[in-house]
């Protein structure tokens, strides 16, 4: 077969103009950054006919690729003080990202906390550790949103928990795009937890309305054996930024995991999640929530991969959209061959506010084992209107009852995060994405 | 002026005619129980009163203290003073009873110009009122209806009703499914709320919910309109005539 010369668009070309430009100066993981870009130069930016990525075109949707964002400087780093604020009293160790790059003004680096190190990306990284970066889930290898955060990464930080360390205060990733002009934002970020490590950590993603800002991010988890991880993430972009996410998982044997993704944010968000369960008898809680109106678009994507005995996974994904909003949920559960007594449940499920409104639901199920269970299901529809009248015939206004059903939707999937004040601070965002809408 | 007036109401479902020119007085005060067969219109009747959506009214009028609550939406007459107890009340996961029934208290006084109530004051009328129809605290802490027997939900639209005290109660075959201990629990809830201003309208199929919740005055409902109204007595005429004489003879099969 013939090769076939991809003609590149705009945004391809300015991505291959601003890394011959910045390859140079980019800090560390040269051969990393240069495969990954090869790859993307071969394949272009994903598109409709890339299957992960069919509801979310991204070269239709990029009309242009912005600069890479310059390393910000004392002006933008003074502006941090209420970064990742909202979120509730936390009582959390905040880390502020600031266009992709650590903010030491502002980040509670240097606390000591028994049992875990926060160290800059590019300080920890060495000829040791390099291949931490390049040891990624495998259908994450080859997505080229990936590898565009690997080729132009920025920043970040790597948590590193001690074995059996278990971290009482949660740790905080507050990012935030600082502002004008548009750029693009690459934060890349690992979290290493030795056997028996126990940490709970927040990511936030903030920045201004009405600034196209691209951010790219990525985090790589990796869960030793008996690890405890709580991962929670909570994306309100400013309402023209174009928001890429990826979670990387690798989950050691009688682990637990629970991650939670909270969107209510930015004009494009992609949300991929690639996680590995490696090791034996496994508990993953994978669950979300978007709220979307105007035109946004939220896409949701995760491979979960079963590769070992006796998984328990459980995915709740739900998602209120309003007006001309699209919400997309593709959620696959791969079973390996051996990987039995897998137990998995996947359901999706959109509340559809208004005619205009879209919501994609593509659930998959790749079972190699014959002695499992596991099931999926995906529901789309308005609200009930026997409720409503059962509602209003107690007094109860259309909207508020609306409301009341909207917050029982959401809350199913709330209910389950374990951290009492995050929980509230959600369900109080929730009310103030009712509120706004009138 | 009458608390109630229906006027030769029409109302249609589907293009099926339920209601063919239904008149209606009741007093402020007064008990009125309307009895009849399946498909009579009984339950139409109570809907159209509520205001659910699915039902067309295609003539007539309904007055609520001299104002047309056909014009207006379902949550504006409950705060004017309407209630009904429904027949099937409908499970609402994820909305916590309490939360409910504070919204809808404070949405009734809100409309009503009235300051809402704070917490204490809240949980004291819902202790009261959830102790007198053995509503015990667990049930309150579930969600609306979940979980609830078919007697518990029935005690829940009781205990929605002693709390927004209605000017009118519309109870639909709020005695189905009941058994006699709940059906006493039930009947006395409406009995407390019985005053010179407040009215009920008791839609039953049966006699017995009326041993219990005494009307002052009777209706036969049959084909969509009212055939026969007496006093007390023609509910315990009509329990051993049943309701053949008021139906008519068998349409032939087409």
């Amino acid at each position: 077969m013939a090769e076939v010369t991809l003609i590149k668009n705009a945004a391809e070309q300015q991505l291959a103009a601003e890394w011959a430009a910045a390859k140079v100066r980019l800090p560390g993981a040269a051969p990393l950054r240069e495969a990954a870009f090869e790859r993307f130069a071969k394949a272009g930016l994903p598109n409709r006919r890339v299957e992960e990525w069919k509801y979310t075109d991204l070269r239709a949707l990029m009309r242009d690729a912005k600069p890479l964002v310059a390393r910000p400087g004392a002006e933008v780093f003074a502006k941090l003080k209420d970064a990742g604020a909202g979120l509730g009293d936390l009582d959390a160790r905040r880390i502020v990202i600031a266009d992709g790059y650590l903010a030491p003004g502002w980040s509670d680096q240097d606390a000591h906390d028994p049992g875990v190190t926060v160290t800059e990306l590019f300080a920890w990284l060495s000829e040791q550790n390099l291949y931490r970066l390049g040891d990624l889930p495998e259908a994450a290898r080859n997505d080229i949103a990936v590898s565009l955060n690997t080729a132009f990464m920025t920043g970040g930080v790597v948590i590193h928990v001690a074995k059996d360390a278990c971290i009482e205060r949660p740790i905080h990733l507050a990012h935030v795009f600082s502002g004008k002009p548009a750029a693009a934002a690459y934060p890349r970020s690992l979290i290493i937890m030795e056997p028996g490590a126990r940490l709970m950590l927040i990511e936030s993603f903030e920045g201004p309305d009405g600034v196209d800002y691209q951010v790219n991010t990525a985090l790589q988890i990796f869960a030793g054996e008996g690890a405890h991880a709580d991962h929670i993430k909570v994306t309100r972009e400013g309402d023209k930024a174009l928001h890429i996410s990826s979670l990387l998982a690798d989950v050691g044997a009688h682990a637990r995991f629970n991650t939670f993704l909270f969107t209510t944010g930015g004009a494009v968000t992609r949300n991929q999640l690639f996680l590995r369960f490696g090791g034996e008898e496994t508990i993953a809680s994978i669950r979300g929530a978007t709220l979307l109106r105007g035109k946004q678009h939220a896409d949701t994507t995760m491979v979960v991969d079963h590769a070992a005995v006796g998984c328990q996974s459980r995915e709740v994904f739900k998602s209120v959209l309003d007006q001309q909003s699209r919400g997309i949920f593709q959620g696959k559960i791969i079973v390996q061959p051996g990987a039995q007594k897998t137990d998995a449940k996947m359901g999706s499920h959109a509340l559809m506010l208004s005619e205009d409104a879209e919501a994609d639901n593509k659930p998959e199920l790749e079972i190699y084992a014959d002695d499992v269970q596991c099931g999926h299901g995906a529901t789309a529809g308005d609200l009930d209107e026997d409720l409503l009248f059962y509602l209003r015939a107690r007094g109860i206004p259309r909207a508020e009852a609306e409301a009341l059903l909207i917050q029982a939707f959401v809350g199913e999937a709330i209910e389950g995060i374990e951290h009492a004040g995050l929980r509230e601070a959600l369900m109080e965002a929730v009310d103030a994405w009712l509120k706004a809408r009138g | 002026m009458p608390l109630l007036e229906i006027k030769n109401l029409h109302v249609e479902i589907d293009g099926k005619k339920i209601l063919n020119g239904l008149d209606l007085t009741v007093k402020a005060g007064e008990v009125h129980a309307i009895m009849g067969p399946n498909g009579s219109g009984k339950s139409t009747l109570a809907y159209v009163l509520a205001g659910k959506a699915d039902y067309e009214v295609t003539g007539g009028e309904v007055l609520f203290n001299g104002e047309n609550v056909l014009e207006m939406d379902p949550d504006e007459r409950a705060a004017k003073g309407v209630f009904l107890a429904f027949q099937y009340p409908i499970e609402i996961p994820g909305v916590a009873t309490m939360t409910f029934l504070r919204t809808a208290l404070n949405a009734q006084r809100k409309h009503r110009g009235e300051a809402e109530l704070n917490t204490p004051e809240f949980m004291k009328r819902v202790r009261e009122a959830a102790g007198k129809l053995s509503i015990n605290q667990d049930m309150l802490r579930r969600a609306v209806n979940v979980g609830f027997s078919g007697g518990e939900k029935k005690r829940n639209e009781i205990l929605q009703m002693a709390l927004l005290e209605p000017r009118l109660a519309v109870l639909d075959e709020t005695d189905s499914g009941l058994d006699i201990d709940a059906l006493k629990i039930v009947a006395d809830g409406v009995n407390r709320l019985r005053s010179p201003e407040r009215s009920s309208i008791v839609i039953t199929h049966y006699q017995r919910l009326l041993n219990y919740i005494v009307p002052d005055i009777v209706h036969v409902l049959s084909k969509g309109r009212i055939v026969k109204t007496g006093g007390k007595e023609l509910a315990l005429e009509l329990e051993k005539s049943g309701y053949a004489q008021f139906q008519e003879a068998p349409v032939a099969a087409e």
